[in-house]
This record gives C-alpha cells, structure tokens and sequence, in this order.
C-alpha cells in the first residue's frame, strides 16, 4: 500500500537553531530518506515553505476566491511530506516514528485512496 | 427424512457450526484482504444458502469446509462487481487460489482452517481503532453478535453503535491494518488493548448481575471464550491467564449475588455452596500458572484480591495486611480512584474505619468520586461504624440516589434503615 506522512512541526522554530544546529536537523531528514530507499519504501518527498507564503484560492458562484494566507491557523503547520510504500499500516507507523518530525512535531498518518476502491 | 426434519437439522448443524467455528472463518478468510464487513456479508449469504441446500441435499460431512467454500464464491462475486482493472485481476486470481487450496483442503481432511481469530483479535485492538469500539468490534467480528443487541450492553442506541463498527471496519480495511501478532517486544502493549477489549465486554455482561437479561449474561459468557482462546493461543502470557482467572473467580460467584427474592447479597453474606468451584479452582490454577513468569500486572493481581476474598470465606481467616498489600500495588499500577475506594476499605479492617475515612476524605477532591455510587457506600459504611449515625444516613442517601440497579438499590436503603437500631 501507499502511504502520506504529513509532517506537522512549528515552522518558526528552525529559524531559531544555531546554524550548526540546523545542519543536524538537515542532516537527519537525509538519512531517513536514505533509509526509506534502502528499504524500496521511497517514492517522493517534499518540503515546503512556510505558511507566510500560502494563498488560497476557492471558487464560489462561478467567482474566483483568491485569499492571502493559509487555509487554517494552526499551532503546527503542514511542513513537509513522504510518500512511501509499505505492507501495512504498521510498517508505514514504524517509518513515521523513525521520521525526524515525530521528535520535534507530529507525523500524520494517511493511506492512499487506490483506484480501483470505489468507496 | 420429511422436509421438516431436515430443515430442522439443517438449522441446528448451522447453528452449531456458527458457535464453533464463526470467528475462525470470519478471521481466515478476512486476513488477506481486511475487509471484514465484505467477508460478514460472504458468510452471512454462505449461511443463508446452507439453510437452503442442506435439507435438500442433507448436511455435508465437513459442513465448515462447504461453508467457506460458498463464502469464497460470494466474496469473488463481491469482488469483481467492485474492482476492474488488470492488478486487481491478478490480486484476485491469487485469492481465489489460495482460498480454493484450503478449501480443498478442508473438505478431505477435519477442519484445517489456520486459526487467525488472536490475529483478528490484535487487529480489532490496534491503537488506530478508537478505544471504546474495540470491545464492540471484537464481538462482532468474532462472535458474529448484532449491532442492536452489542448497544443494548453498552448502552447506546443501535444506529450509534451500527456507525461505529462500520467506521472501524472501515478503517481496518483503508488504512491497512494488519492482522498478525505483534512481535514480542510490542506484544506486552498490544495484547493490553486486546485483553482490555474483552474485559470490557465480561463487565458489561456482568453489569445485570440479576441475570435478567440474556443479552447480557451471554456477554460475559463469550469474553470468557475468548479470555480461554487467548490463553490457548498465548499459554505463557501471565497478564492473559490474569484475565480469564478474574472472570473465573467473578464468575462463579454469580449464582450468589442474588437472593431468591432477586435481593443483592454482599460477598460477605453469600451463601458459599451456591459458588462455582470448579470455576474457583481453574483460577487458583491459571493465578499459580501465571507467578513464576515474573511479569506482574493489573489482571493478576485483581485475580490475586479475588482469591484472598474467596479464601477469607472458606477458612474464616482473613489476611487484610495482604489485601492492603495488593491494593497497594494496584493502586500502583493505575492511580484509579475506584481502586483507592476499595483499598480504604481494606484498611478499614487493619487500622479502622477512622483511618479509612481520612483515606476517603484524601480522595474526595476528585470531581469524579461525587458521581460515584461506590465511594459514597463506602463512605456510609465506615460513618456507620463510628456511630456518625446522620453521616451516614446522609450518605447512603447520595448512594440511593445514584445507583442504576434496583436491586442495589434496595439493598443500600435496607441498610440506611438498619442505623437507626444501631
């Protein structure tokens, strides 16, 4: 199966590491993704910018929506994600609890809708 | 044989085949695909065909081997009507192999259905299953029970209860949920959650202590299959033979707990021939089992109190310092109140009910003890010793007022009216 981990971690906290600091976090992040390949888990990642950088859009009425901001303000924000393959959920769980976000923030847990599942 | 006849064998064959060997099928054939509502609803409809065939064609020989054979059928069928595609063609062609091998297998041969039930049971417990489904899902799942008779017992509404098993099946199914036993270094958690499962069932059940209600007492009749069935499975689990000690003791003790009259009888009053003791000393055996695997926890050591009650009763003699002790280590273990409660008592009967009482005036800041019909029957039991007569009146009134039971009830207000005498 395939499976989202969702990295929710205070974003400003990384602005506060000493820079040397910062590289072992980095450096942490790889290893987990070294080892996520090693196993044949991996399949992309991606980290993404803080939520000053968010817009959102919504369509209502055939009008365009287009809002400064993320979706929703929260004490941790979506940071970044995996999408890794594994048997089950408790192979995909042992994987989120080796990720470096489940240390300093929460690892949400999400299985892929398969295609051929109709509900 | 007449139609009725066969009809009738027919019926009770399946009835049979459906207490033995239900949860067994339930857990085979749902292991692969984890999808137990698809595989309910295979068995239901094998069930429903086996009630039309089998007086026809008389009962099989190997009548679980034809029921999942049909069930197999059913499930292809679900299948193709749900997936399209080439790798879902493959995936099923794998299932229906693999599945028409031990259904060969098991119409030569007895019964050799690998018995995945513990399996099924750990995933029922999985720590994604929401903690209160749990209980009501492994009923279900294993023992085939209805969502409206899983509510009665646990007190919700069949549609609430009906939506929550569905969501955990659901969840079961989507988010890949496992069915296998935990490696041994997870194990001691996990299996927690499942023993934790049936003990809430066993407690359910044996809430309608009058018997009343066979919905009811059916319950704590199956948690103790399924606490044997862990045992079985799991023979040097000290925590599991805990369990099923527990029930054994609570157990045969039920035919006392009520009067002829259906009145509440304590355990210090009961009438000790009316106890169960061959029930009685299967525990002391599984508790003796359980000591010398060195891994104490919160089931041996309620199974441990059980049996110094037990045999405070049937010597005369009563060990409080090693009931205090064990209170001492249960309240350890869980920090509950309700425990606290119990342990006040027992030291009421080593130190005195004045020494009790500063126990339960310690624990009265807990918001939830004002709601709790136990601590303040205890409370009135202790005031009632020191001759604080009105204390006591007072709180055997707040217990009246919150006790479900009538019976109890009853019991605490014939004891309200005893003060006045003393």
């Amino acid at each position: 199966m395939q499976y989202m981990l969702l990295l929710y971690v205070d974003q400003n906290a990384y602005a506060k590491l000493s820079p040397e600091e910062q590289k072992q976090g980095y450096g942490a992040y790889m290893s987990f993704m070294e080892a996520l390949k090693k196993a044949d888990a991996y399949q992309t990642s991606g980290r993404l910018q803080p939520t000053t950088t968010a817009t959102t859009v919504r369509v209502s009425n055939g009008k365009t929506q287009v809002l400064n901001g993320p979706y929703t303000e929260t004490k941790e924000q979506l940071g970044g994600y995996f999408l890794i393959n594994a048997p089950d959920l408790d192979a995909a769980l042992s994987w989120a609890a080796r990720c470096p976000a489940s240390q300093h923030g929460t690892v949400e847990v999400r299985p892929i809708w398969e295609m051929y599942q109709q509900s | 044989m007449s139609s009725v006849e066969g009809d009738e064998q027919a019926r009770s064959t399946a009835d049979a085949v459906a207490r033995r060997s239900y949860g067994r099928l339930v857990a085979f054939l749902a292991a692969r695909t984890r999808d137990v509502a698809s595989v309910e609803d295979a068995l239901a409809e094998a069930f429903a065909s086996a009630l039309q065939d089998w007086p026809r064609n008389g009962c099989p020989a190997n009548p679980e081997g034809w029921l999942l054979t049909a069930a197999r059928r059913k499930l292809i069928d679900f299948a193709r009507r749900r997936r399209t595609g080439e790798a879902a063609g493959g995936e099923l062609q794998l299932i229906a192999e693999e599945l028409e091998a031990a259904a060969a297998a098991s119409t030569t041969h007895e019964l050799q259905i690998p018995d995945q039930r513990l399996a099924l049971m750990f995933a029922c417990a999985h720590p994604a299953i929401e903690a209160g489904v749990r209980a009501p899902l492994i009923l279900q799942v294993l023992l085939g029970l209805d969502a409206a008779m899983i509510a009665s017992a646990f007190l919700t509404s069949p549609t609430a209860m009906g939506q929550r098993l569905v969501r955990a099946k659901d969840k079961i199914r989507k988010a890949g949920i496992p069915f296998r036993i935990p490696e041994p270094e997870e194990l001691p958690g996990r299996l927690g959650a499942v023993l934790d499962a049936i003990y809430a069932a066993f407690s359910e059940g044996w809430t309608d202590s009058g018997g009343t209600d066979v919905a009811r007492r059916d319950l704590a009749e199956e948690a103790l299959f399924l606490g044997q069935l862990v045992t079985q499975m799991l023979p040097d689990e000290p925590e599991a033979l805990g369990l099923l000690a527990l029930m054994l003791y609570v157990e045969a003790r039920r035919p006392a707990r009520r009067n002829a009259r259906g009145e509440y009888v304590p355990m210090a009053e009961q009438d000790m021939s009316l106890w169960n003791m061959d029930m009685i000393e299967a525990a002391e055996g599984l508790l003796l089992r359980a000591s010398p695997l060195n891994s104490i926890g919160r089931y041996q050591i309620e199974a441990a109190l059980q049996s110094a009650h037990v045999a405070r009763r049937r010597s005369g003699h009563a060990n409080w310092g090693a009931v205090v002790q064990l209170y001492d280590a249960l309240l350890a273990l869980s920090g509950s109140p309700v425990v606290a409660i119990n342990r006040a008592l027992a030291v009421a009967e080593v130190d005195g009910a004045p020494a009790a009482l500063a126990i339960l005036e310690g624990l009265a800041a807990d918001e939830r003890l004002t709601q709790y019909q136990p601590y303040w029957a205890a409370r009135a039991e202790l005031l009632a010793r020191t001759n604080a007569c009105d204390g006591a009146r007072h709180a055997y009134e707040v217990a009246i007022g919150l006790e479900r039971d009538p019976a109890v009830r009853h019991f605490l207000l014939q004891r309200q009216a005893a003060l006045a005498r003393i």
